[in-house]
């Protein structure tokens, strides 16, 4: 069953939206969604690293030897990680010590590695960037949410994506429920928010 | 045997391509990654140090080579003289290095203050050497050609309690910083002149 372009892309949005759907990746989904400017700072990271591996993979499908396909994928992964590690740095700064380690952490992704593996490495150039575009936005959509709602309930603020500004939601007499910024608050979020989806998809 | 050697070219022409592209990006971003850095990690600890000087020292500065090493300085104008630099030095901690910014009057060579740039030390215990404004206030005014010790090794610095590794390295750094400061101090003088308003 052959898919159109439009519905590869499409597909990373629900279907097979990182992280609920394809259980992948968990650990920067956890970790970074503390503010909702983290996280959509790592979905972008994570899917412009996605795009690009998918880019170069599928376009050496053919010449990259199948014993060796893991390191080559590795290498082109890493390479486009340092990329977006020094850019960060270059023109975020205090978002690349925010995310700190879970940046050159994005080489280990099991979303970038398993799209490459099961997607790039078996389809045309433009499948391929649609894939890689839809798993990207879905997981960066993913991250968003998470990082929206535990960043409401644990701080009572919404911090907007690649600016300084935070917004109050509450008022002066919230009481943050950090809970929700802590690490089990985290996988309590990510059960609760794979519980909906199970049941919306039913 | 065809396999092998292909096998071995795709990978490393792959793994020199990548090479070559990072080196790229690199030699591209790092003017730019250096003033990032200097804005968000040494900024805070150079303002803190130089406080109430009439410049912005972290437009007015300078390096000088010292051997291998390149060290920059962060000129302070006081009274329309400029009579206060700081610089970057670092001590071995209980994670890694610490880097420990220093700042010097230069007609008195004694310490304007000290602050904590970067450390690898335990939240909540190394850590207070650099958060812990009383740790950092022993060191103003004292001379930089004395040896800084913790008070176990008979020196004069209260060390944060639970942290006395790190703080035996803040004074390690601030200590060595006084050989290449004594040194370079000439140099430091003329270059640190032309800053004067």
């Amino acid at each position: 069953m052959a898919k159109t372009i439009v519905q590869e892309f499409t597909k990373g949005l629900w279907e097979e939206i990182p992280p609920f759907r394809l259980v992948l990746g968990l650990c920067p989904v956890l970790a970074v969604t503390k503010t909702v400017a983290n996280g959509i700072g790592m979905g972008v990271a994570a899917t412009f690293v996605l795009v690009c591996s998918n880019i170069l993979v599928s376009m050496l499908r053919k010449i990259i030897p199948g014993q060796v396909r893991v390191p080559c994928f590795i290498i082109i992964i890493a390479t486009f990680v340092v990329v977006v590690e020094l850019v960060m740095q270059a023109v975020a700064y205090p978002l690349f010590l925010q995310l700190g380690i879970f940046i050159p952490l994005i080489v280990v992704n099991c979303i970038i590695l398993g799209r490459a593996e099961a997607f790039a490495s078996k389809n045309p150039l433009a499948a391929s960037i649609a894939d890689g575009l839809g798993i990207g936005v879905g997981f960066t959509i993913s991250l968003g949410v998470l990082a929206g709602i535990r960043e409401a309930f644990g701080a009572g603020t919404i911090s907007v994506p690649f600016s300084e500004t935070v917004i109050q939601l509450f008022g002066p007499s919230f009481q943050p429920f950090t809970f929700m910024v802590e690490a089990p608050g985290a996988f309590v979020c990510l059960g609760l928010v794979l519980a909906l989806m199970n049941l919306a998809g039913k | 045997m065809r396999d092998i050697i292909r096998m071995i070219v795709v990978l490393g022409i792959l793994a020199a391509v990548s090479g070559f592209a990072l080196w790229g990006v690199k030699t591209g971003t790092a003017a730019k990654i250096e003033y990032q850095q200097l804005k968000f990690v040494k900024g805070p600890a150079i303002k803190d140090i130089l406080e109430g000087c009439s410049n912005d020292p972290l437009v007015d500065r300078f390096k000088i080579k010292d051997g291998e090493v390149e060290r920059g300085f962060y000129v302070g104008v006081f009274d329309g003289k400029a009579n206060a630099v700081a610089y970057e030095t670092s001590g071995k901690g209980f994670g890694g290095d610490i880097g420990v910014m220093v700042g010097v009057n230069l007609e008195t060579d004694e310490l304007r203050g000290m602050g904590v740039t970067t450390h690898a030390e335990t939240p909540g215990l190394g850590s207070r050497a650099k958060d812990d404004p009383s740790f950092r206030a022993q060191f103003k005014g004292l001379s930089i050609n004395e040896p800084f010790k913790v008070k176990p090794d008979g020196g004069q610095i209260d060390a944060v309690s639970g942290a006395t590794i790190t703080s035996r390295g803040v004074c390690q750094g601030v200590t060595d910083s006084a050989k290449f400061y004594t040194r370079l101090k000439p140099q430091i003088v003329e270059q640190a002149r032309a800053f004067a308003k």
